[in-house]
């Protein structure tokens, strides 16, 4: 079996033969276009190190087959800073200090800008706390993370604000 | 993983008659199967993706005040949605209670009524499973159940039903719609999970082929909005399933309780709605002895399947704090834990 | 030009340094772009990929395996079976080495715990390479599996960890126990753990003829090249492991495992490069784990709350055919003072993988149990567990009486307490609620952990534009070596980090040793200080000599190095800048090598420690018996701080070890079969964000002039220790229940 899926991958359309259906969107990412950015943690949708963003939302790439994807717009951790400027959720890490192996670090800033996206946290840490709780850290970089999340939605903010006037 | 066909109909009819033939399986968001496929527990010859199929990913209302929820719903789509949020809160809370932001963005109501257990023993194909391969034996039995059901189990099968959100929709006497090979049908969420008797791999009361297309709630739902509560007892604080939940609804006549809406999750193979204990409620003045005098009938009939007595009496003290809490009224915003414990509730009272 | 010396011992580092920021990290920007490559992330042309088959028995042996089956899916290139496997140069049943294992790798058709290989699938694709693993469809010959007290085998075992004796006695406890006013003991049960690194075990590997290029994840990159050298009869030489990044390591990277082994065997086998990454439920077995344990606590104690006596004995499971024992009884030999001290412990054979070392061996487990039951002895004194604490304070190290090298731990208690709230504490449990009904409690930990060095080497090389590239093979497995040992090697070379290259995480480098124990920053980074300190003498000896220089001279007086610049010691105004020494000099370059070395004579006078104080709050629901560690505090003292961002980071990791610990984290092996039945991150609980809502770390100033002379001690592991008391105290607290099974359940604390 062939399948041509198109996708749209960090902002490139790109047209992807598949031989076969069995090929997650985590896999596809990996081993056959060599975007390695979003990692395999668990493979079952248990540690969030996957996460990319599909049609805008946060998901776990490992659970989702290729396949079922067709026509999808996928942005991954390679497609998100704007060349070499970083995205504010990418800087606010750094500073934070919000990981520290970096293996579950893709996975947890693509989750955070999809919860910044998401809009549901405002700036409650707890609610931050929870809507990132889909991201294990083994390293234990929590406090980080959620710092650094609040801080890039005030930089969001901010440059919103100043867009606006 | 094994290898499948995969198919992609454009229609609901096309998709039923694929997914009558043996050896298929709907695929929507995959958040459940492809782990299932993944393990080997499910080893599907077909696939039938139905995440194309028109028109089953909205939420409209009946004039009433009635939720018809297709089938592809997100979950968090769901729980977000302000007007579902209003009229129905325990669903939200309870959604919201699941899994992690990532598998609700994904994951569909549909997928949710049909996820399979979380027991280890069904998951692992090394082990004996009547669910799994109908007269295998059941290792869970004598094995690793601290966490398994007290309620509605046999010897055959000692499983529970994970879900979180159809433990406020069958409180909330959720219909579910389903087409299939035979045309199209409704029956009520309490009836779609079946008890695991002496085959326990009959899960549900879907045919070969039956699609679930939509989810309704009645008007009448609402009537409990603004004391509605879904409380859930984990072991972390979250991203894990139940230990025991419970969604607790009141309509109340000053402090007396017109109606009362109480089901449990994590005790059974389904969700269980608590009957018994809603006829000692209504009519009975809203306090802690009726409470208490709730939560012993909601579990007359408990007894452990294994190491696992605590559950009972975690159950009844759960009842009991859940109708404490939605007599105090369902919160103005989901708590910033939902459905924990630890979760103060924020904001101002609920107004529905 | 190369110095093959060892600095003397300098005196405590010069201040105005750079060492002591706390910089970002280096690899940041390449972290969170998901440049940072690792292991699996390689994908070299004409790749396969291997896939392990692995047991669901715990002991006996496969009798049939339908590689037909396996062989016929399409994409599958080889299976591997003991009946097919490729010979090994060395034999794998056999342990190689100071931190060898016994190893499977398909030697023949034995099981010895669940989740060993039995078998390897290549195949082009991942996908095919799965299912063909799963096709084999493995019977077996099953015999009873060994699976706890009851069935295990018990023995007296010649060490524990990592080459210490099973028994350590210091002065005559039953002497102690007799002229105790009180004895307090108890019985603590700690459950087998799991690294759980997020990135599970791979290798990409590459051969070349007798060249072999290995893509993985490696704790100890040398050692690791000579050991999988000598399995492929080729030298270490032979063998470049690339490992710039590890997702995290916890102890499970630094020691040889099968599947990794299979992985470079196939590859050698079908003349491919090969791919292998364990899923996570391969994880649950060969690559090792925290050993459960059975401790008891005896504590005597006078009229004053002091011990009189201190004995911890320990059962500590291993597998049945090796030897690690989780040292935990040894935990009581340095925390606190007592006449008589004695640890033991003894083996019990299960039929499991090997357990091997897990971020804090022994002393987090072991501390775990001393920690809470010196709770329950400061409730039996009637007196505060702080003040307990205090009075049971170690001035000397306990059996030796040697002096610390530094010990600031009683600054730790009094900064963490302070910062924590501990003053007003009820004394009784079930004191204290919130504002929403749940119970509250207060807990405190002791922490500690020694400070053990490893032989470290690194090379240094000032080039002629000022600029600096440092060398050795160092491992970055979170804890920030690439940021750390950067910003020491530039210390040492007076430069701003930003103009000093540095190589590491591949084997063909100076060997940087071991990334454990918590000796990773002082050994390489000893190392790599002293390279740093033998160019700059070699480049003053250029520039005192030349009279060109207006350091002409400087040879007796001596020169600082500062900002690419050497200056004069007595007149700071003469300086001159590297670039121009070289130049003049006609040099490109100035290389020179450095080792870790310190002290032998100060090594054994003194007694060396990291310590710490970590204060818990928890909150439990008083009806669910749910709780949540709401606060945790912790006061660390370690010596010299490099990087205050990074070393908080790794307080907050290890506290967070320390709460998965006391709440969470148990694998549960079925009694019948042995298989691990949570080998997932959904049942094995980690904790997750929300787990851990306030956490504070507090670095004590400590000054220690003889622990190296860098004055770094460690600070991997110490977080781990002490928490998890602290957090079962502050259960205590809150429930008035004691409870000495770890994790903490909910229905522990549920009551009547």
């Amino acid at each position: 079996m062939s399948l041509a899926l198109s996708l749209n991958i960090n902002g490139q359309p790109r047209t992807v033969d598949i031989d076969d259906p069995r090929v997650t969107l985590l896999d596809l990412l990996r081993e056959r276009l060599h975007l390695t950015g979003a990692k395999k943690g668990c493979d079952r949708g248990q540690c969030g190190a996957c996460t990319v963003l599909v049609d805008g939302r946060r998901i776990n790439a490992c659970l989702t087959l290729a396949v079922s994807l067709d026509g999808a717009d996928v942005i991954t951790i390679e497609g998100l800073a704007d060349g070499e400027r970083l995205h504010p959720v990418q800087a606010a890490f750094i500073e934070h200090d919000a990981f520290q192996c970096g293996f579950c670090t893709p996975g947890q800033i693509m989750s955070a800008v999809g919860l910044l996206a998401e809009g549901h946290a405002g700036d409650d840490p707890e609610r931050v706390r929870e809507l990132m709780s889909g991201n294990l850290c083994r390293c234990g970089a929590y406090r980080g993370v959620t710092e650094a999340v609040l801080e890039a939605q005030s930089t969001l903010a901010a440059a919103a604000r100043e867009d606006a006037a | 993983m094994n290898r499948f066909d995969y198919i992609r109909p454009a229609t609901a009819a096309e998709a039923i008659a694929a997914a009558a033939q043996p050896g298929s399986a709907y695929l929507a968001a995959g958040t459940n199967l492809v782990d299932l496929m993944k393990t080997g527990a499910a080893r599907p010859e077909r696939l039938v993706d139905i995440t194309r199929l028109p028109g089953l990913d909205r939420i409209d209302w009946s004039p009433g005040g009635g939720a018809r929820i297709g089938a592809l719903v997100r979950n968090s789509d769901l729980a977000y949605d302000p007007a579902v949020r209003r009229a129905f809160p325990a669903v939200a809370e309870a959604l919201l209670s699941g899994a992690s932001p990532q598998l609700r963005n994904a994951a569909t109501l549909g997928g949710n009524l049909l996820q399979r257990t979380r027991c280890a023993y069904f998951f692992d194909t090394a082990s004996a499973c009547n669910r799994r391969a109908p007269g295998a034996g059941c290792d869970a039995r004598e094995g690793e159940n601290r966490l398994h059901a007290i309620l509605g189990w046999s010897e055959a099968c000692i499983a529970t039903h994970p879900s979180d959100v159809c433990v406020s929709l069958v409180a909330l006497d959720a219909v579910v719609e389903i087409e299939g090979p035979d045309g199209a049908r409704e029956i009520p969420l309490e009836a779609l999970h079946r008890l695991p008797g002496d085959a326990p791999d009959q899960e549900t009361a879907l045919a070969a082929g039956e699609l679930i297309v939509a989810v309704r709630l009645p008007p009448q739902a609402a009537a409990v909005a603004s004391h509605a509560r879904y409380l859930k007892i984990r072991e972390r604080t979250s991203y894990a399933f139940a230990v025991v939940s419970a969604a607790a609804g009141l309509d109340l006549d000053g402090t007396t309780i017109r109606q009362a809406r109480l089901a449990l999750g994590g005790v059974a193979a389904k969700p269980w709605r608590a009957r018994a204990a809603e006829s000692v409620l209504e009519g009975a003045p809203a306090d802690a002895a009726t409470f208490a005098r709730a939560a012993e009938a909601a579990l007359a009939e408990a007894r452990p399947s294994g190491d696992n007595a605590f559950k009972i009496e975690l159950a009844r003290r759960l009842i009991v704090r859940a109708l404490s809490d939605a007599l105090a009224g369902t919160p103005g915003q989901p708590p910033a834990l939902p459905a924990s414990p630890f979760a103060a509730p924020a904001g101002a009272r609920h107004v529905a | 030009m190369s110095l093959e010396t060892a600095s003397p011992l300098a005196p405590y580092p010069r201040h105005g340094s750079n060492a002591g920021q706390p910089i970002t990290r280096r690899d940041g920007e390449l972290k969170v772009t998901g440049q940072a490559t690792y292991a699996a992330d390689n994908h070299p042309e004409g790749l396969l990929y291997a896939v392990c088959a692995v047991s669901s028995i715990a002991r006996g042996r496969v009798t049939h395996l339908d590689v037909a089956a396996a062989m016929a899916h399409p994409g599958v290139v080889e299976v591997l079976t003991p009946a097919n496997r490729p010979p090994l140069a060395l034999d794998p049943n056999v342990k190689h080495g100071p931190f060898g294992f016994r190893l499977e790798v398909l030697q023949d058709d034995t099981v010895r715990y669940a989740n060993q290989p039995i078998a390897l699938v290549a195949a082009e694709s991942l996908e095919a390479a799965v299912e063909g693993a799963a096709l084999l469809n493995p019977r077996y010959e099953a015999q009873p599996a060994r699976t706890g007290l009851e069935d295990g085998q018990r023995y007296a075992p010649a060490g524990v960890g990592v080459g210490a004796p099973p028994r350590t006695a210091h002065g005559d406890v039953e002497a102690g126990f007799a002229a105790a006013a009180r004895i307090v003991e108890a019985d603590f049960e700690t459950p087998a753990q799991f690294h759980n690194a997020m990135e599970p075990h791979a290798v990409v590997a590459q051969w070349d003829g007798d060249r072999l290029t290995l893509d993985m994840p490696n704790q100890a990159l040398v050692m690791s090249r000579e050991a999988y050298g000598a399995f492929f009869g080729v030298p270490g030489a032979n063998v470049l492991i690339r490992s710039p990044f590890l997702g995290g390591g916890f102890g499970s990277k630094a020691i040889l495992n099968g599947p990794q082994l299979l992985g470079i065997l196939a590859a050698r086998h079908l003349k491919r490069p090969v791919k292998l990454v364990l899923s996570r439920a391969q994880m649950y077995g060969p690559v090792g784990h925290r050993g459960r344990t059975w401790q008891t606590l005896r504590l005597g104690l006078d009229g004053q709350g002091r011990l009189t006596a201190l004995r911890h004995r320990s059962l500590a499971a291993t597998s049945s055919f090796d030897d690690f024992l989780e040292p935990a009884a040894n935990a009581s030999l340095h925390a606190y003072a007592s006449p008589a001290i004695l640890s033991e412990t003894e083996g019990l054979r299960l039929d499991i993988g090997t357990p091997g070392p897990m971020r804090a061996p022994g002393e987090a487990s072991g501390s775990a149990a001393l920690e809470a039951a010196m709770d329950e002895a400061a409730e039996a004194c009637g007196m505060d567990p702080l003040d307990f604490r205090l009075a049971n304070y170690a001035e000397t190290e306990p059996g030796t009486g040697r002096p610390y090298s530094s010990k600031a731990l009683r600054e730790c208690y009094a900064e963490g307490a302070r910062a924590f709230g501990w003053a007003g504490r009820p004394l009784r449990p079930r004191q204290m609620r919130d504002a929403d009904g749940l119970l509250v409690g207060w807990g405190v930990g002791s922490a500690l952990f020694p400070c053990p060095h490893f032989p470290a080497e690194a090379r240094a090389t000032l080039r002629a534009d000022g600029t600096a590239l440092v060398e050795t093979a160092g491992v970055d497995m979170g804890q920030g070596a690439w940021t750390v040992l950067a910003q020491i090697a530039a210390e040492a070379l007076g430069l701003d980090p930003a103009r000093v290259e540095f190589r590491s995480g591949v084997s063909d480098l100076p060997d940087a040793g071991v990334a454990g124990g918590s000796g990773h920053t002082a050994s390489a980074g000893l190392a790599l200080h002293n390279a740093g300190q033998n160019v700059i003498a070699r480049l003053t000896e250029l520039a005192a000599a030349d009279p060109a220089s207006p350091l002409f001279g400087a040879g007796n007086v001596g020169v600082t190095a500062r900002d690419g610049r050497l200056h004069r010691r007595d007149d700071d105004s003469r300086s001159e800048s590297y670039a121009e020494i070289l130049a003049r000099a006609g040099q490109p370059l100035i290389t020179a090598s450095g080792r870790m070395a310190r002290d032998e004579e100060a090594v054994q006078s003194w007694a060396m420690y990291s310590h710490g104080a970590v204060f818990a709050e928890v909150k439990v629901d008083p009806d669910f018996g749910m709780v949540r560690a709401t606060r945790l505090v912790g006061a660390f003292a370690a010596g010299r701080i490099v990087n205050p961002r990074l070393v908080r980071s790794q307080y907050y990791g290890g506290m967070i070890w320390g709460a998965g610990f006391a709440l969470h984290e148990a694998a549960l092996a079925d009694r019948r079969t042995g298989r691990i039945m949570n080998a997932d991150l959904a049942e094995y609980r980690v904790p997750v964000n929300a787990d851990v809502p306030s956490l504070e770390a507090i670095l004590v100033p400590e000054e220690d002039r003889y622990v190296n002379p860098l004055g770094v001690k460690g600070v991997g592991e110490i977080g781990i220790t002490g928490t998890v008391g602290a957090i079962a105290n502050a259960v205590w607290h809150a429930t008035g229940v004691r409870v000495r099974r770890f994790p903490i359940h909910i229905e522990d604390l549920m009551g009547g």
